[in-house]
C-alpha cells in the first residue's frame, strides 16, 4: 500500500463534494457544463472504486484505516476500506454512472441543481460505506437523506410532493430515533467509534448492558425503517414508484445502506460476549414478515412502478432474514443476492419509465378495468398478420423479460445463481452441513414463493404492455436511456460468467468479517502520520 | 435536577409523537420540532447532568468537576442537521399546500 492510493480512501467522499460544490457556481442554463462535471464526477468516482476494489480483492487482507485529520483512532474519526465497504463503493459507482447517463437524455432539466443534489446524495452514501465512527455515520445519512429530499421531490406535481412528503416525515422521525439510539451507546459504552465500541462490549456491566442493547435497538430500527422491513416500510413502495426514473434508480442502493448498516454492526458488535447474537431472532422474523409482505404487494400491483417498489422489499426481506439466521455460507450467497438485485432493481426502474412512455396516463387504470371487467377487445382479435416489431420495442423487451429472470430468480442469469447460493447453503449441503430448522425451512419456501409471485407478476405486466398494448405507439427512446438499463444488465450477465470468483470474493469479506478483531486492530493500530501536526497543540505537554 | 429534565423530555416526546400522528400538516411539523428538542435534551443527558462545570480539561481538572464535552458536540450538529430538516419540510409543506389546496397530509380532506 502506497501512500496515494492511502488517501484514495478519502476520495469517494472528496470527489462527489469538490463537484456538488463547483456546480453550485455554474448557471442552471448551462445544461451541458453542468452534465460534463457531474459526468466527470461519477468517472472518476468509478475509477476509484475500481482500484479500492482491486487493492481489497488482492491477496492480502487489507483493512485501510484512514484517521482524519491525523488523530489517532478513539479520538478522532476514521475511515475504514474493508472488503464490504469496497463492494459497496463499487456498487454504487455503478449505479451513479448508470443514472446520471440515463438522467442526461431529459430529467436533469426537469428541475434545479439536480446535479448537486445527485453529488451530494453520493457523497452521503459513499461515507455512510465508509466511516468506522457511528455518529459520523448520522451525519453523512442526514446529508445523504437531505439530498434524497431534494432528488425525490425532483420534477414535481402532486404525486411526487405527497410522496415526498410522507417520506420526509417518515426519515425525519427516523433521524431522531437514529440519535436516541447513537446517545444511549455512547452513555453506556462511553465510544462512538465502532471498533473502540466492539471491543468495549463484552465488558459492559450487567446493570449497563441493558441500556446498551436497547440503544442498539433503537438503533437498528432507524435503520429498518431505511431498509423496509415490515412493518415501517409502508412508505417505500409509494416513495420510489413516485420518484423520477434515474433518482428511483440510485435510491436503489439506499435501502441496501440500511442492510450494509445492520450486517455490518451486527456482524462487529454483537460477534461474541454476553449480547452475542443480539436481535438475529428478530431480524429473522421481521425478514420473513417483509418477504411476505413484499411478496402479496408484488402480486397485486398493477403498475409496473410499484411492482419494481414491492421487489425492493422482497430483496430487503430476503437479506434482512438471511442476517437473522448469521451463518457465513448463506451470508456470502446473501451479498451475491444484494449486488445481483441492486443491479436489477436499478435497471427495472430506469426501464419502466421507457416502457411506459408507450402508454397514455389513463392505461393502467384502463388495464385494472379491463383485468376486472374482461377484456373489452376479447370479440374482435386484431388481424395481425406479420406486422414487423420494431427495434425499440424488441429491445425494450429483451431488457424487460431480462429483468424478470432476474428477479424472479430463474437460471441462467445472477438472481438464480445468487439465490442458489443461500438456499443450498440454508439447506445444509454448504459449508455448515447443519440440517435446518423449521424457521429455516419456512424461509426457504418463502424465498421460493416470492420468486414465483415476482414470476407471475412480471409475465402479467409484460404481456399486457408489449403483447395487448391499447394502442400501437412506440415509445421513442434515446440510445443514452437505454445504455444504462443495458449495461446494468449486462452487468449481471458478466456476474453469473465470474460467478466463482464472486462468491470467493463475498466469501473472503464475509469470513473478514466474522472475525472482528482483524478490524478492531486494524483501527486501534492504525499510527498517525509521524512529522504531520494534528491542528491543535496540546497545551502544557 | 435529573427529574426536571427527565419529566421535559417526557412531556414533549409525548406531544411531539401525538402532534406527528395528527392530520395536518403544521401539526406534523411542531410534532417533529418537539420530539427534536426532547431528543436534544436526551443527547445531553446522556453525559452525566452537571451544571455550571466547564468541558475543559486543564492540569488541576478533577474528573467531577468536568462536563462531557462530546454530547455538547453532538447535540450541536443534531440542532443544526435539525434546523436544516425542518426548514426544508416547512417547503415541502408549502408545496404540498400550493398544489392540493388542502394542509391534510394526504392531499385530501375539504378544501379550506
Amino acid at each position: 500500500m502506497t501512500a496515494w492510493s492511502h488517501h484514495l480512501i478519502i476520495a469517494p467522499i472528496l470527489i462527489p463534494l469538490v463537484a456538488a460544490a463547483i456546480l453550485l457556481f455554474i448557471e442552471e442554463r448551462q445544461r451541458v457544463a453542468k452534465a460534463m462535471v457531474g459526468l466527470v464526477s461519477v468517472l472518476l468516482l468509478l475509477a476509484v472504486a475500481i482500484v479500492l476494489f482491486g487493492i481489497e480483492s488482492g491477496p492480502n487482507d487489507y483493512e485501510g484505516v484512514y484517521l482524519l485529520g491525523n488523530w489517532s483512532a478513539p479520538f478522532g474519526i476514521v475511515l475504514v476500506l474493508d472488503g464490504l465497504s469496497a463492494l459497496m463503493l463499487l456498487l454504487t459507482a455503478i449505479l451513479a454512472v448508470a443514472a446520471l447517463v440515463y438522467s442526461l437524455a431529459r430529467w436533469h432539466a426537469m428541475g434545479a441543481h439536480f446535479h448537486s443534489m445527485f453529488q451530494l446524495l453520493l457523497m452521503g452514501v459513499n461515507g455512510a460505506f465508509l466511516t468506522g465512527d457511528l455518529f459520523n455515520l448520522f451525519v453523512f445519512f442526514e446529508v445523504m437523506l437531505a439530498a434524497s429530499y431534494g432528488l425525490l421531490l425532483h420534477g414535481s406535481g402532486p404525486l411526487r410532493v405527497k410522496a415526498g412528503m410522507h417520506y420526509i416525515a417518515v426519515n425525519l422521525a427516523a433521524a431522531l430515533l437514529f440519535l436516541i439510539g447513537v446517545s444511549l451507546i455512547y452513555g453506556t459504552a462511553g465510544t462512538l467509534n465502532m471498533a473502540d465500541l466492539a471491543a468495549r462490549i463484552p465488558d459492559i456491566e450487567p446493570d449497563r448492558r441493558m441500556l446498551m442493547e436497547a440503544g442498539a435497538g433503537v438503533l437498528g430500527i432507524a435503520f429498518l425503517i431505511k431498509a423496509g422491513m415490515w412493518p415501517l416500510c409502508f412508505w417505500l413502495p409509494t416513495a420510489y414508484s413516485a420518484a423520477s426514473a434515474p433518482v428511483a434508480g440510485i435510491f436503489a442502493i439506499l435501502s441496501k445502506l440500511g442492510i450494509y448498516v445492520i450486517l455490518r454492526l451486527t456482524m462487529l458488535l454483537f460477534d461474541s460476549g454476553p449480547s452475542a447474537g443480539f436481535g438475529s431472532t428478530f431480524l429473522l422474523y421481521g425478514g420473513l414478515a417483509t418477504l411476505i409482505f413484499g411478496t402479496i404487494g408484488v402480486l397485486a400491483s398493477q403498475a409496473l412502478g410499484r411492482l419494481a417498489g414491492f421487489s425492493v422489499l422482497v430483496s430487503s426481506g430476503t437479506l434482512l432474514m438471511v442476517l437473522g439466521i448469521n451463518d457465513g455460507a448463506v451470508s456470502s450467497g446473501a451479498l451475491l443476492y444484494l449486488v445481483s438485485s441492486t443491479l436489477t432493481i436499478s435497471a427495472f426502474f430506469m426501464l419502466i419509465e421507457l416502457v411506459e412512455r408507450s402508454q397514455d396516463a389513463g392505461a393502467n387504470v384502463l388495464a385494472v378495468t379491463m383485468e376486472a371487467y374482461g377484456d373489452a377487445d376479447d370479440e374482435e382479435p386484431e388481424e395481425s398478420d406479420g406486422v414487423t416489431m420494431p427495434g425499440t420495442m424488441a429491445i425494450l423487451g429483451t431488457c424487460f423479460a431480462m429483468c424478470a429472470i432476474l428477479l424472479s430468480g430463474l437460471p441462467p442469469l445472477s438472481g438464480f445463481i445468487a439465490k442458489f447460493a443461500m438456499l443450498s447453503a440454508m439447506m445444509g449441503t454448504g459449508a455448515i452441513g447443519v440440517p435446518p430448522t423449521i424457521a429455516v425451512w419456512t424461509l426457504i419456501i418463502l424465498v421460493i414463493l416470492s420468486g414465483v409471485a415476482s414470476l407471475i407478476s412480471m409475465t402479467r405486466a409484460g404481456i399486457r404492455t408489449f403483447w395487448t398494448s391499447l394502442e400501437g405507439t412506440v415509445p421513442r427512446v434515446l440510445v443514452i436511456e437505454i445504455v444504462p438499463v443495458m449495461m446494468l444488465l449486462a452487468l449481471t450477465l458478466a456476474l453469473t460468467i465470474q460467478a466463482n470468483s464472486a462468491i470467493q470474493y463475498m466469501d473472503t469479506t464475509i469470513r473478514t468479517l466474522s472475525n472482528p478483531s482483524l478490524y478492531i486492530d486494524a483501527v486501534r493500530d492504525a499510527v498517525v502520520i509521524p512529522g504531520v501536526d494534528s491542528g491543535l497543540e496540546v497545551e502544557g505537554h | 435536577m435529573e427529574i426536571i429534565l427527565s419529566i421535559a423530555i417526557g412531556v414533549m416526546t409525548s406531544c411531539g409523537v401525538w402532534l406527528i400522528l395528527r392530520p395536518r400538516t403544521y401539526q406534523v411539523i411542531i410534532g417533529l420540532s418537539m420530539l427534536s428538542y426532547a431528543v436534544n435534551l436526551f443527547i445531553f443527558g446522556v453525559g452525566g447532568v452537571k451544571t455550571n462545570v466547564p468541558p475543559i480539561l486543564s492540569d488541576d481538572a478533577v474528573a467531577s468537576r468536568l462536563a462531557d464535552p462530546v454530547p455538547q458536540a453532538l447535540v450541536l450538529t443534531a440542532i443544526v442537521i435539525g434546523f436544516a430538516t425542518t426548514a426544508l419540510f416547512l417547503v415541502v409543506l408549502l408545496a404540498s399546500r400550493g398544489l392540493t389546496g388542502t394542509d391534510h397530509v394526504d392531499g385530501r380532506g375539504e378544501k379550506r
